[in-house]
């Protein structure tokens, strides 16, 4: 094993001109943050929408729910990526595609709405099945105090369910934040593509990605220690 | 709308998108979920085997590899790998290590996280009562193992672990950022050599959803069928 270890690159200035290799690091990992809570926020409300969709008593309404999932689970992350980035622009009606073309910032909205439209199929399977865990007698209950079917999702279903699905909408919520590094194939410069351009201009390979490795471990730490955090805080009193 | 397309581009590369990229694609696929199950296998044993060191290394393996995004893990890989078989081979220098086998590595040892975890929840869902009667028999360890526990986690796992093969089929697409010809790849490069980005990928697209969706329904009638009635 022949590798020189210099550990000391982060300090030296990127070829880039303003910063350090750390900087730019720092800066991938700041992407990162953005493109996963952006996504998250789609994700979060189209997944419960298309939850909700596949438990309503209309099959029409099943139908549409289960369209939806079988959809963006069955065509690879990466090819979704390309469909937004190369193909929608190019089969919108003339300005709207010239529009999006000239987007600034193109990568890192596309990636959104791509991660946010694939996450919500994840989502919405994780959000049915909450629902479907509840006894059926609280649909019922709900329906014999005169609520409408809105107001039973609303201060029934829905909270019991949200607290059911917790542990696993943080698994979600992970492979989302991972999910933002396949984004690096459009040119959105995230924690990834940064670690890789360090490693081409500085030819210090396992530096740079030990430093994206360690981050990557330190959000995915952060988001755990919250989530049980917010799991405690919102634990129905005498339910655990 | 269609008008400016030309979907014959997809008719004369069929040879090479099939021929090449899909023969890469499910090859890659089928070695790295086979040597996949078989280390995430014994990646669950070590877990629950109740040995502090090997009971460690594993969790912190499984752990690792699952908060990392598996495109940061093929590059780790690409450039790890030419050092490891260096090591190995005691060789002055990085080794070559074709493409291939640099994906088969990476998909391998990062799908054994996900596969261990399957087969954790497997083994665990074997009740403790089989494992005292092949003690009671006299069973080793790897005699209760292999002909009491794990043909039973097997067989309750084999959805998930099924399940869990389509999206490794569908990650396969990743090996596209070392540039390599799997399905994926092969439909870009046609794409950027004719100009046809429209039309390539949305058959890629199409493609990809037809095997996902058929493959999927076929293990939603398996779990139907295999399913032990308790």
């Amino acid at each position: 094993m022949n590798y020189n270890w210099n550990w000391s690159i982060f300090l030296e200035p990127s070829p880039e001109g303003a910063g350090t290799y750390a900087d730019m690091l720092l800066s991938g990992l700041s992407w990162t943050i953005a493109t996963a809570l952006s996504s998250w926020i789609i994700a979060f409300v189209l997944g419960s929408l298309v939850g909700v969709l596949r438990t309503l008593p209309s099959a029409g309404a099943q139908r549409i729910g289960t369209a939806y999932v079988e959809l963006f689970r069955n065509v690879p992350l990466l090819v979704q990526m390309f469909l937004w980035y190369f193909v929608l622009p190019e089969v919108l009606p003339g300005n709207a595609g010239t529009w999006l073309k000239q987007l600034p910032n193109a990568p890192f909205y596309t990636a959104v709405v791509c991660l946010g439209f694939f996450t919500a199929s994840r989502v919405a399977e994780q959000v049915r099945a909450g629902i479907q865990s509840l006894p059926r007698g609280q649909r019922m209950a709900g329906t014999a105090m005169g609520l409408t079917v809105a107001q039973t999702y609303r201060y029934v279903l829905l909270p019991n369910a949200y607290r059911i699905i917790l542990p696993p909408l943080t698994s979600e919520f992970l492979n989302n934040l991972k999910n933002t590094s396949v984004a690096l194939t459009i040119g959105l410069l995230e924690l990834t593509a940064r670690a890789r351009s360090m490693q081409e201009f500085s030819f210090q390979v396992f530096e740079a990605f030990t430093a994206a490795t360690i981050l990557y471990v330190l959000i995915n730490l952060v988001v755990i220690t919250a989530a049980s955090f917010l799991e405690r805080s919102v634990a129905v009193p005498g339910t655990r | 709308m269609f008008s400016n397309f030309d979907f014959s581009v997809i008719g004369s590369s069929l040879p090479y998108l099939f021929g090449q990229g899909m023969v890469f694609t499910v090859t890659l696929t089928a070695l790295a979920a086979g040597m996949g199950v078989v280390l995430g296998t014994l990646l669950a044993m070590m877990r629950l085997s109740g040995v502090p060191g090997l009971k460690h290394i594993a969790k912190v393996y499984v752990e690792l590899m699952r908060s990392l995004p598996l495109v940061l893990v093929i590059f780790w890989f690409y450039f790890l790998v030419p050092y490891i078989g260096a090591w190995v081979t005691r060789a002055p220098n990085p080794i070559q290590v074709g493409a291939f086998s640099s994906a088969l590595i990476t998909f391998t040892l990062f799908e054994a996280a996900y596969f261990s975890e399957i087969m954790r929840a497997g083994i665990q869902s074997i009740s403790k009562g089989q494992t005292g009667a092949a003690n009671a028999l006299g069973m080793t360890y790897w005699q209760t193992m292999a002909n009491v526990i794990l043909p039973q986690a097997f067989r309750n796992m084999l959805p998930l672990l099924l399940t869990q093969t389509i999206v490794l089929f569908q990650d396969t697409s990743l090996v596209y950022v070392l540039s390599l010809t799997d399905f994926l790849g092969a439909a870009s490069k046609v794409a950027q050599r004719d100009g046809r980005l429209v039309e390539m990928y949305l058959f890629a697209a199409v493609v990809y959803f037809a095997v996902c969706f058929t493959a999927s329904f076929l293990v939603r009638r398996l779990q139907r069928r295999v399913a032990i009635i308790r």
